[in-house]
């Protein structure tokens, strides 16, 4: 397993940063005026799928800036990390048996869903919720993206049955994860995040979100670009097949050719 | 006759051995592995662009060593192996198909190349079959990518392969256990009179095809030649085990010329197959085929020399076995409640 350090010299000019609210820091109990920020920084903005991949840890770290710190010192302030995929449509079917045989015979379609999604957070996401109703409309955590059937569907009761079958399906498939404690803070207001990258990973643009809560209150959003991408031969080939298909088919014969020529070349006996 | 499968069996334990041998020291993977075997083998991944996933090259390798090692003792092309091998070792049926097809533009060359050499082969007679094949090949990547689309694909891979296993290995293991009774009590042989016509011989059209010395209309041929095509692209098949009897019996083709001349045919079609399969649906994987490819060629070296060794009827009963054997196999997977009545399928709005 390998672990993406991504720990920099970020650290220190989000420190700095921090030294700046004290000054400004307002009695108890009234609004401050200054509103809290989220800074978030990795140390790299790509990461290589090679062939033996097998899963990585991506680490991204963090500072609220502007915070107060009574209400940091009571833990009201929550942090949320999560890792989007690139969005796709997403067709779930359902198997029934027909005539003894098990045939897919329901199916829906959900627009533009993350392909992976990981999610860390100081707790649990459903505890925030409680506080905070409104989260359903910011789409966090993995019982909040918005699942959004295309076409027709007569049932409604189908769509909820569809989308609770699409998340666990995708938690089994470890394509989307969760973790509850997955945010540490590491000094007052500088936190770290870990994010599980699944082995089957999609490449592609992903997107790192950093949501700021407070006292349960989504004050602050931060989005971070992240290209996952298949490195050497995999990319070459993968790149090949879609963009050559025509060339890649006939490497493929020729592959196949030359391998079963060479074997009766090789292994003639007279 | 049991002593002879019996050392059959034995050979067939040795090439699995070739399966295990690399990882003597039983190391628990941590991926899924539905192997077709129960054996612990040290992952030496690799992984599989096209079809999206790690897998272990030992697995991959014995896969296709077994499956070249049995289509050379039985002279058949391995797709209607090496393709249900594939799925239940998780790969997704649409690059199982795809590149099954692939690997048999190699293990039919080899053949296709000896035959050759010995003038066994009705180039004209392969043309014409060919012709039918490549408009079935094309008709069927279209019925692959229409299932494909309503999400019915790989229940019809199944099925298809369910009746078609079902039906021939049933036919072979009866016809193979008469004439093994028939050879312990030194009957005669029927005779058989390769001169009597049926409804194939009235049709229009008739050609002549030289090597073959026969005089036959290219109706039934292209027709052959077509269903052939479709299996082709839906199944990663050759389409031997189906084309060998009925250029036989239906079309009553000198048997000289029916193997090689079915190979040249599979060779061509299943090349084209390959390359449609890849410009339409992306789903040749070049890195499973190449290992697939080269064990296969290299185990099928070692299957000829067994199979030289046993007799034609022991041969044919064990093929049955095995085909009967997969086919089963294939309709328990229908059957059995499945561990989750969902599935995802990522793509585009049609997908």
């Amino acid at each position: 397993m390998r672990r993406l350090a991504l720990t920099s010299g970020l650290l220190g000019s989000l420190l700095f940063g921090l030294t700046a609210p004290a000054a400004a820091q307002v009695s108890f109990g009234e609004i401050s005026p200054i509103k809290e920020t989220l800074e978030i920084g990795a140390s790299s903005s790509e990461i290589a799928i090679t062939s033996d991949f097998r899963g990585a840890d991506l680490t991204i770290f963090g500072a609220i800036t502007n915070a107060d710190e009574l209400l940091l010192g009571i833990g009201q302030y929550d942090v949320v990390v999560t890792l989007e995929g690139p969005r796709d449509y997403a067709t779930v079917r359902k198997k029934e048996r027909v005539l003894g045989i098990w045939m897919n015979t329901g199916a829906l379609t959900f627009e533009q869903v993350p392909e992976s999604y990981s999610i860390a957070s100081t707790r649990q996401i459903d505890d925030l919720e409680n506080q905070a109703p409104a989260i359903d409309k910011i789409g966090v955590g993995i019982e909040h993206l918005p699942l959004n059937p295309v076409g027709y569907i007569p049932n409604s009761g189908l769509i909820s049955e569809f989308r609770d079958a699409y998340r666990r399906l995708k938690l089994n498939s470890g394509l989307y994860q969760r973790d509850s404690g997955g945010v540490r803070f590491v000094s007052s207001s500088l936190f770290r995040a870990s994010l599980r990258l699944p082995a089957n990973i999609p490449d592609g643009q992903h997107m790192v979100h950093a949501y700021l809560f407070k006292s349960g209150n989504l004050i602050f959003q931060r989005e971070m670009p992240l290209r996952v991408v298949k490195t050497g031969l995999e990319q070459a080939i993968t790149d090949a097949a879609h963009e050559r298909p025509i060339a890649y088919g006939m490497l493929c014969v020729l592959i196949a050719v030359v391998t079963g020529w060479g074997a009766s070349l090789i292994f003639r006996k007279d | 006759m049991t002593v002879g499968i019996l050392q059959a069996l034995f050979i067939w334990h040795v090439g699995l051995l070739f399966m295990i041998l690399p990882g003597r020291i039983p190391i628990i993977s941590d991926r899924p592995c539905h192997a077709v075997l129960p054996v612990r083998i040290r992952p030496v991944t690799v992984y599989l662009p096209i079809a999206e996933l790690s897998v272990n090259i030992l697995i991959i390798l014995g896969m296709g060593a077994a499956v070249g090692f049995l289509s050379g003792m039985f002279g058949v092309g391995g797709g209607f192996l090496i393709t249900p091998l594939l799925i239940f070792y998780n790969i997704p049926p649409v690059v199982a198909v795809a590149t099954g097809a692939n690997q048999v533009v190699a293990s039919s060359i080899s053949g296709a190349i000896t035959h050759f050499r010995r003038g066994t082969v009705d180039v004209k007679l392969g043309s014409i079959l060919l012709a039918g094949g490549l408009v079935g090949a094309t008709g069927g990547v279209w019925i692959f990518s229409w299932l494909r689309r309503l999400g019915q694909l790989d229940l019809f891979i199944s099925i298809l392969y369910v009746v078609l296993l079902g039906s021939i290995g049933a036919l072979m293991l009866q016809e193979s256990v008469r004439a093994m009774r028939r050879a312990k009590t030194n009957q005669a042989l029927p005779i058989k009179r390769p001169g009597q016509h049926n409804w194939v011989h009235r049709l229009p059209l008739k050609m002549r095809f030289k090597k073959s010395k026969i005089y036959l209309s290219a109706i039934p041929v292209v027709m052959l030649g077509m269903a052939i095509g479709v299996l082709t692209s839906i199944m990663g098949v050759g389409g031997g085990f189906i084309m060998v009897p009925a250029m036989i019996y239906l079309l009553r083709i000198p048997t000289n010329v029916v193997v090689g001349t079915s190979l040249f045919q599979i060779i061509f079609t299943t090349a084209y197959t390959t390359m449609v399969q890849a410009a339409t649906n992306y789903s040749v994987d070049i890195v499973l085929a190449t290992i697939l490819m080269i064990a296969g060629v290299i185990g099928a070296q070692y299957g000829v020399r067994v199979g030289q060794k046993l007799r034609g009827e022991q041969l044919r009963a064990l093929l049955a076995l095995l085909v009967l054997a997969v086919g089963i196999r294939l309709a328990i997977g229908l059957i059995v409640t499945p561990d989750d009545l969902y599935s995802v399928a990522v793509g585009g709005l049609s997908y």
